[in-house]
């Protein structure tokens, strides 16, 4: 059980942006992931939480190498993910799979579900004749909970929760060992939505499946996971137990994202005090320096805050925060107090240290 | 009498060759001064279509609206098209969920809001834009002068709300319609709306119909909740002994599926079985029947009547006894 099956290592994934159609001249990058380490044990639910933006779905496609991370490496089960290559690459990634948010857009409209359960069979030579595979496809159909029926029908013929079962299906078709889950209930309503977090919890302990779980509600992430990584702006700022994050949370930002969580019920809701926010997310292509959130934070001091980016330091046995105050602030001694929202650019976001100098368009190019 | 009294509300779509599809099915409820209503329920139960009906935005053909929506003394669905005019934007407002497809992409947003000024009050552009000015500074947009001058893209998700808010309120209507107004948004800037909202209503006495499907957000702001499924109310309750006791079987398995962030370690999640496409037609008995754990024979066969039961309106034959736990685990 504390073996560790994946562990991140500096991961970074930054986008150029690029200006130009003759030469394409890189004038920034958008740091969507900067610098994030993580280890996720087998058996275990990691759970990645953060609003949109920070760069949490990024993180998890640069594990499974879906975006080429620009530095920093994986390490799945003890051997180097990120340095393989060709046909050792495609056998590994067979050992990991992944859900995505929206199932329709991610099954094939014209594939029925036969075709697509099978497809990753054949890819990794799992199709032995055609009894055991039908036999396979019974099993995986019955362990998600569809009548095997559904192997002629094609995706539009099911509902959205079906639909998300289909998904599930077919990551589990190749046996993983690690599943990247990226939203998998955002998608749909709250009635259904418990039945596939139920699934997805049954499936885990009848397969012994590690999960990495993405997603912006912090009340899923938390009844699902084992673990919990809050992200802002592309980096990790605290990590703990599900329920000593609940529990305690330490960095400011857990606790105004904690606090602004609406709870299902009247008498907590009118006790609650909620930590409001101010402005909005900076853009990742420009972020603030030092602590990425100081610029909204509550709590944010004269010194360190705006100079010093801080690292994630384990304050107590298994929980880590990214704060230089944790503790004063943990301890009372230092007060929130207001702030005022910052300006945040939308747009192109170009840092300013990168002059725009040339032609941007063909336009531009033909006509100076 | 209440400021916003709707009858029997009843939206009925037809297309040709086509079943007619009951989307509302007689729905009522009251919304007093300075109160907050909560609509609630899951995609496709007819919460949106409610409060299209409403403000009389529904396409004459094929949408057939039947029932009363009587404002201030006057039943606005017997208002022509000009009046009704008159009344949206000045009396009524209406805040949507998607704030980017309901402004205009390429009319500054200054424009957008002096327009409803313009129209409605009469105010010269110059003084509709002090006022435009004043209006964003009220909905918390840092640099309004700024912002004014910009395009709808050129605001984040949080800022294109506060604008649309800002854009409903800029005749201080004495009703505003909230569909959906921060399920696009994330839950920071979720709380921050909500805020601004509570404090509207509460300063300006504005009465306001939420739509949601969130009940973490009705929760919190609703003074009245109506549980709409299939089209009908099947609970109708005040929000504290809606969510300590819920009575009717929808409502209380909504409440135990969804996962609260307060709650025990390892608590187990019970879902309701099944999904929409499960109901059946409301003549033909309960619509939720196929769904619900306390299903009796009776449900299928009877439609169950909206009823005055301990202080609330349940549609229900056989409504859950309070303190019981959710139904058994449902097989996956």
């Amino acid at each position: 059980m504390s073996e560790t099956l994946v562990s991140v290592q500096d991961m970074k994934v930054h986008f150029p942006i690029k200006r130009g159609v003759f030469m394409d001249r890189t004038v920034g990058y958008v740091y969507a992931v900067d610098g994030v380490d993580l280890e996720i044990k087998r058996g275990e639910t990691y759970g990645l939480v953060g609003e949109s933006g920070c760069g949490k779905s990024t993180l998890g496609r640069a594990m499974l190498r879906l975006n080429e991370p620009t530095a920093g490496k994986m390490v799945f089960d003890g051997q180097d993910f990120s340095a393989l290559k060709g046909e050792e690459l495609r056998k590994m990634r067979r050992r990991i799979q992944m859900v995505f948010q929206d199932p329709l857009s991610s099954l094939d409209p014209r594939q029925s579900v036969e075709s697509i359960l099978i497809e990753g069979l054949r890819a990794h030579g799992l199709d032995k004749g055609k009894e055991s595979t039908n036999k396979r496809l019974r099993e995986l159909l019955t362990a998600v909970g569809l009548p095997t029926t559904a192997l002629r029908k094609y995706p539009h013929e099911f509902s959205g929760g079906q639909r998300q079962r289909i998904g599930i299906a077919r990551a589990l078709a190749l046996e993983p060992d690690l599943i990247v889950a990226d939203e998998p209930v955002s998608a749909l309503d709250v009635s259904v939505q418990a039945q596939v977090v139920n699934l997805m919890e049954q499936l885990q302990e009848q397969f012994g499946l590690t999960y990495l779980v993405i997603a912006h509600d912090l009340a899923v992430v938390k009844h699902i996971s084992d673990r919990v990584g809050v992200m802002y702006l592309g980096g990790l700022v605290e990590e703990a137990s599900s329920e000593d994050l609940y529990a305690e949370p330490l960095h400011p930002y857990t606790r105004a994202l904690l606090s602004a969580i609406p709870v299902p019920d009247p008498v907590v809701e009118d006790r609650r005090e909620r930590i409001l926010l101010a402005g909005d997310l900076p853009s990742p292509a420009n972020p603030p320096s030092g602590c990425r959130f100081h610029t909204r934070c509550p709590w944010r001091q004269e010194t360190k805050c705006d100079t010093d980016r801080p690292v994630l330091r384990e304050l107590k046995p298994g929980h880590k925060v990214a704060c230089h105050w944790a503790e004063q602030i943990q301890s009372g001694e230092i007060k929130p107090h207001e702030v005022k929202p910052i300006l945040v650019e939308e747009g192109d976001g170009l840092s300013p240290d990168v002059p725009l100098v040339g032609p941007a368009s063909v336009t531009e190019a033909l006509n100076p | 009498m209440a400021l916003l009294e709707v009858r029997d509300l009843t939206v009925v779509f037809q297309r040709r060759g086509e079943e007619p599809f009951r989307a509302v099915d007689g729905v009522s409820f009251d919304v007093e001064p300075g109160q907050t209503v909560g609509l609630v329920g899951e995609s496709g139960c007819g919460k949106s279509v409610t409060s299209l009906a409403i403000m009389g935005l529904l396409p004459k053909r094929g949408a057939t609206v039947t029932g009363t929506v009587t404002y201030d003394g006057t039943d606005l669905l017997k208002l022509s098209d000009k009046q009704m005019r008159d009344k949206r934007g000045s009396e009524l407002g209406m805040v949507f969920q998607d704030p980017l497809s309901s402004l205009n992409p390429v009319i500054p947003i200054g424009i957008q809001v002096t327009e409803v000024l313009e129209r409605h009050r009469g105010l010269a552009r110059k003084e509709a834009m002090i006022e435009a000015k004043n209006l964003l500074d009220k909905v918390g947009i840092p640099d309004p002068n700024r912002r004014l001058k910009e395009y709808p893209h050129q605001l984040s998700g949080g800022m294109r709300q506060r604008a649309l808010i800002a854009i409903a309120l800029a005749c201080r209507p004495k009703l505003l319609i909230a569909d959906e107004p921060t399920t696009a948004l994330d839950v920071t800037i979720q709380a921050q709306i909500l805020s601004l909202m509570k404090e509207l209503v509460q300063d300006l006495g504005t009465a306001l119909v939420m739509i949601t499907h969130d009940l973490g957000v009705v929760a919190g702001l609703c003074d009245e909740v109506n549980v709409l499924y299939g089209g009908k109310v099947v609970e109708k309750a005040n929000r504290h002994p809606l969510f300590a006791e819920p009575r009717h079987p929808y409502t209380h398995g909504l409440l135990s599926s969804i996962p609260r962030l307060d709650a025990a370690p390892g608590e187990k999640l019970t879902p309701i079985k099944g999904s929409v496409a499960d109901n059946i037609p409301w003549a033909q008995g309960c619509a939720f029947a196929p769904r619900c754990p306390n299903a009796l024979d009776v449900c299928v066969q009877v439609t169950p009547a909206e009823e005055d039961q301990l202080g609330r309106l349940l549609r229900c034959h056989n409504p859950v006894v309070p303190g019981t736990p959710a139904a058994e685990e449902v097989p996956v």
